[in-house]
Order: structure tokens, then sequence, then C-alpha cells
């Protein structure tokens, strides 16, 4: 009992006061609790796919919105993972709930050989060189077909599991491990390196801070997460093929990540939440099959041009404000600050207004 | 097969050159990533198809009417979608791509997703030094060459131009100095598109018109961009003419050349971004934060 009570003051004081874990706690429970509830095939193949490519989305967050180096080839570490995890299933005849482990090494080895390589580069030359890489891959894999399968990938691979809800809590709870994962590493002492790297590498290194190698480190983290989707995906849709390769990958999870906002971990798993869903449920229609990728495309460019900084920071400064005192944030609906007890809504004199108060 | 390398490389490279000269002075002057470039290429393409075969017009007529529409497209999307959020660098970003995306959807809607094939221009060959040159592939080659010249005239010899490389210079001063920069960026974009759309229609003949056509001619440009230094025009033409003979060698000369050719152009352009960062003829920003 003492427990019990515990517990619910623990809820109570720290997730239902703020909007924003309550609805992460919501999120949780529902993924967890769908398939007791509704166990439709179809509804629980688009929710494996879903968090597949969460997983990928969020890796890619923990490399372009923390560290700043904005890959245009993260389709590499996926195909990797996807490849590797295939291949050696397939021709040596492991069991596939050891090579997906096999295809996150390997992506995670190709994570550190293309952080290495793309070290001396910043910026645009950075994101336009890694754009290059998934294809050199691509198409050195079109050369040897008798290895890679050519055109058509690596067909007929066994599933992890054999029913739909099986399947799909392989998904989710992979989802939910690597996604709070990454979300704990991204909050903790080393993601406020990465914040510094991405703001300023030359004041970083100053302080100190071994860049290159915090770099690589990224990179190879992000790649094993990246890879282990890929191979999660290759073994779930029982095939590995050049798709997982393709240019319209890389630049699709670099939608997802600015769409739901860049450096939260959470936007880009919230906006493959939204977006694979809602492409998927208007590619059912018809008629309106045909224009799902103009109606996703239109829904992006409209969404940005109200919420250029993404979806979830607009929603999140929305409904929470940030405690002017001591920078925790709090409900819209409080006076005053839960944990420091300042006031939140200052009265803003009306000269301070005129130059701009921030 | 020797001349066959010289002459397909020099005619692709003609074509990676329109399209790298533009890109590149869009980054130069906007800071503007921009993934629709090569979308807009597609664009002119399927301009000149409808306006030529759809609509009977004579060749000079529907390719300038297809060139001016595709322009008048892109400064329309530049002032509604690229200024709105033009201080997020990553909402540009994935807006171009957006746009890109719509232009192909949009295409695949009007005009199926098949391959459209587009008569001749110029039929006959002309006999050079034993090569046989269709006269579509010698015009792709008239073009490129003039407009490459019209536009170094345009940088180098007026105002316009004048106030172009000085935003690309430097933003801020530029705008100090009483230019107006967000007009010289409507500029750019307008001249850097119909460099791209005049590529389109001279290069629709030759090959086929299909609404993924942007794809391949995209990652070709930006490795070309990349490899010449980002905002280089001098870079940009070198990296054209760099990348076009290798992949007319890689076809040529290598088996299973056709699937290596765009892998082999891609790790020329890493090899030379790890032995300068910067690319061939581009400005290290070492200092800029």
């Amino acid at each position: 009992m003492y427990l019990l009570r515990r517990a619910w003051a623990e809820l109570a004081n720290e997730v239902f006061v703020l909007p924003s874990r309550t609805l992460v706690l919501i999120w949780v429970i529902a993924l967890l609790a769908l398939p007791l509830v509704y166990d439709d095939a179809y509804v629980l193949r688009i929710l494996t796919m879903t968090c597949l490519f969460a997983i990928f989305a969020a890796s890619w967050d923990l490399l372009a919105g923390y560290t700043g180096q904005v890959n245009f080839g993260h389709a590499l570490f996926f195909g990797a993972g996807a490849y590797a995890s295939g291949l050696m299933s397939q021709k040596l005849g492991v069991s596939p709930w050891l090579t997906i482990w096999a295809g996150a090494a390997v992506a995670t080895l190709i994570g550190f050989l293309a952080g290495t390589l793309c070290l001396r580069l910043r910026g645009s030359y950075l994101s336009l060189a890694t754009l290059a890489f998934p294809l050199i891959a691509l198409g050195l894999l079109f050369a040897v077909p008798e290895f890679s399968g050519g055109e058509l990938g690596i067909s007929g691979l066994r599933r992890l599991a054999t029913t739909p809800t099986q399947n799909y809590y392989v998904a989710a709870l992979a989802m939910l491990a690597v996604v709070f994962g990454l979300w704990l590493l991204a909050d903790s002492k080393f993601g406020i390196v990465l914040h510094a790297i991405r703001d300023d590498e030359v004041a970083a290194r100053a302080s100190g801070i071994n860049t290159p190698r915090y770099k690589l480190v990224v990179f190879a983290l992000s790649a094993a997460a990246a890879g282990f989707a890929g191979a999660l995906f290759a073994h779930y849709i029982r095939i590995a093929g050049p798709s997982t390769l393709e240019v319209a990958l890389s630049f699709q999870v670099v939608i997802w990540g600015i769409f739901g906002g860049v450096a939260t971990i959470y936007g880009p798993v919230a906006a493959v939440f939204i977006l694979y869903p809602l492409t998927e449920w208007l590619g059912s229609f018809e008629k309106v099959g045909e224009l799902r990728l103009l109606i996703f495309a239109v829904i992006v460019l409209l969404v940005l041009l109200f919420m250029p900084r993404g979806l979830t920071p607009w929603v999140r400064d929305k409904v929470e404000t940030q405690c002017p005192r001591c920078k925790q944030r709090n409900g819209t609906w409080r006076k005053m600050c839960r944990l420091c007890g300042a006031a939140l809504k200052a009265e803003v004199a009306r000269a301070q207004r005129l130059v701009g108060h921030q | 097969m020797l001349q066959d390398i010289l002459v397909t490389g020099l005619v692709n490279s003609g074509v990676y050159a329109l399209l790298a000269v533009g890109f590149s002075l869009i980054f130069g002057v906007a800071r503007i990533v921009n993934i629709a470039h090569t979308a807009f290429y597609m664009l002119a393409a399927y301009c000149f198809y409808a306006l030529l075969v759809k609509g009977g017009l004579g060749f000079a007529l529907a390719g300038a009417i297809a060139v001016a529409a595709v322009t008048a497209l892109s400064v329309l999307c530049y002032r509604l979608v690229i200024e709105p959020v033009r201080e997020h660098e990553s909402a540009v970003l994935i807006a171009t791509i957006a746009l890109a995306l719509i232009f192909q959807e949009l295409m695949l809607l009007f005009f199926g997703g098949s391959y459209l094939g587009i008569p001749s221009t110029l039929e006959g060959v002309v006999r050079l030094a034993g090569v046989s040159i269709p006269y579509q592939r010698l015009l792709i080659l008239v073009v490129a060459a003039l407009m490459l010249t019209a536009v170094w005239f345009l940088l180098y010899r007026t105002r316009l131009g004048l106030a172009i490389r000085a935003t690309a210079n430097d933003l801020e001063v530029a705008n100090l100095m009483g230019m107006n920069v967000h007009r010289v960026a409507m500029a750019t974009v307008a001249i850097s598109v119909a460099l791209a759309a005049v590529a389109g229609v001279v290069v629709a003949p030759v090959f086929v018109v299909d609404p993924f056509m942007w794809l391949a001619p995209l990652v070709t440009m930006l490795a070309i961009v990349v490899l010449g230094g980002l905002g280089s025009m001098k870079g940009s033409l070198i990296g054209a003419l760099i990348i076009g003979y290798v992949e007319a060698i890689t076809v040529f000369a290598v088996p299973a050349g056709a699937y290596l050719k765009g892998a082999v152009a891609l790790l020329i352009m890493v090899v030379v971004l790890l032995v300068r960062p910067e690319g061939l003829f581009g400005v290290a920003f070492e200092e800029e934060r």
C-alpha cells in the first residue's frame, strides 16, 4: 500500500505536472496495450514499420540535431544493417536473433569509417559528401549481383517472430528501449558536449573537449541504432533490398527529423508516428492513393511555413512555459514556478514591450 | 572508343556545367542548398514536351516559353515558400526537398509515369575526325557554351553581376552599401533556374523524359559542386568537366560500367574532399562561425 501511494505521488509530482510528460506516458501505454484491444493485422503492420522508422529517425537526430553533422546519407547505416544481417542469416544460416546484433555491429563499423572520412568536413560539405556514401555502396552492390542479389536484393529472410502481434511487440519494445536510451544519452553530460560541438566547435575544442573523438563516437552510436533498425526492418519485410540505401530514404529521414524538430529525440519520433501512418492511411484510399506523396509534401511544406523550428518545439511552447529564474518547464496554467516559486508571467512594462522584450 | 569518350564526355560536361553553375550561384548568394534545382530542370523538359508535342509549337518558341515559364515559377516558389523561412536553414532545406517531391508528383499525375520521347530538334550527323556526332548533341554543346558565356558576361560586366558577386562575398556589407539583397537573391534564383531550365530543354530530345529524371543529375550535380568548391563558378565548371569525363570513361572502358559510373564519380568527389576539405577552388571558412 505504501509503495502504491509512493508510486502515485511520484506520478502526480513528476509526470502529471507537465503536459508533455503526460502525453509521453499515454503514448507508451497506448503503444503497449494496442494489440490487446485491437489486433487488426494491417494496423499492426503499419505500426511495426512506424516503430522501426522511429528508431531510424531518432538515430539521425543524435547525429544531425545534437552534434550538427547533418547527414544526408543516413540510409547508408540502415542499409548496412539490413544487408549485413540479411546476408549472414541467408548465407550462413544463423538465427535472425543473432544476426540483428551482427547487422548493428557492421553498421557501427561503417559509421566509424564514415565518421573518420567526415572529420575534416563541415556544414554543407559534410551533408553533400555523406549523400554520396549510400550511392557508392549501391553501385558496388549492383556490380556484384551474385553476392548481393542485384536489384532484387536478398529475399526470403526469416522473421524474428511468427504472428503479427509478436512482431509488433518486438518492434515496439526495441523502439522504446533504443529511443529512451538515446534520449537519456542526449540528456546527459555527453549530450551537453554534443550541443557545444554543434553550436561552436572551435570554442568546444578550446575548452578542452576532444571534438574528433566525440564526433566519431556519435557517428558510431548513431550508425549502430540505424543499423539495428535496418536489420529489424529487413527481417520484418523479409527482404534486404536496394530500397534501404536509396536517396529517397535518406531524404525521408531528414524530413522526419526537421518536421518533428531537431535536437529533441522525441521530435523525429513524433514526426514518424504522425507522418508514416498518415501516408499509409491516405494510400489506402483508391482515389487519394496516387496523391499521397503530393499530400505528404504539401503538409510538410505548410507545417514548416507556420512552425519553422518543427512541430514538437512549437507544441511544447504552447502548452508549457519556461521559468525565468530556474529554467525548469511548467504547465501554461501555472502562475508560479512549481520548483522555485518565481512568478511565471511577470508584468511586462509597456516600455520593455516596445523594445522587443524576449 | 576514344572518340566516343571524348564526345560523350564533352556533351555530358556541358549539361552538368549548366546545372552546377546555377546551383553554385544560388548557394553562394543566398546560402540555399536547393535540392529542387534539378526538379526545375525536369519541369522544363516536361513543359517543352507539352508545348512541342501536345501544343504543336515550333522548337524555338516552345523552348523559349518553357524556360520563361519555369523561371517565373521558380521566383514564385522563392517568394511564397523559401523567403518566409529564410532564417531557419534546416526549414529551407526540407522546403526545397518538399518542392521537388511536389513537382515530381504533379508531373506523375498529369503525364503518368511512362517514359516520354521528344523528336530530335535537329536531324543528321556531322563527321568530325572520324567520329559522327549527331547535330542534337552538338546543339547541347553550343547552347551550354553560349549560356555559360552569357552568365560570365552578366556576372563580370554588368551592375547586377557586381551586386550578385558582392552579396555572395559578404551579405551584411552589401546590404549596408545600399544593395537590395532580397532583390539580388531573387534575381540569382531566376538566373540559376533559367540555366537549369535551358539544360532541361536541350537534353529532353536526347534523354527520355520521366518524373524521376531529376534524381540522377541531382546527385551528380551535388558531387560536381562539392568537388569544385561550393559557391565557386570556376570550380563548378572544372568539376563538371572532370565528372563528365570520368563518367564517360567508366561507361565505355570498364565492365559493368553503367552501374559503377555514379559510384566512381562520387568516389572521386570523396577523395578530393579528403585531400582538400573545401573542394578544388572553394574558400576555407575556418574562422567563420
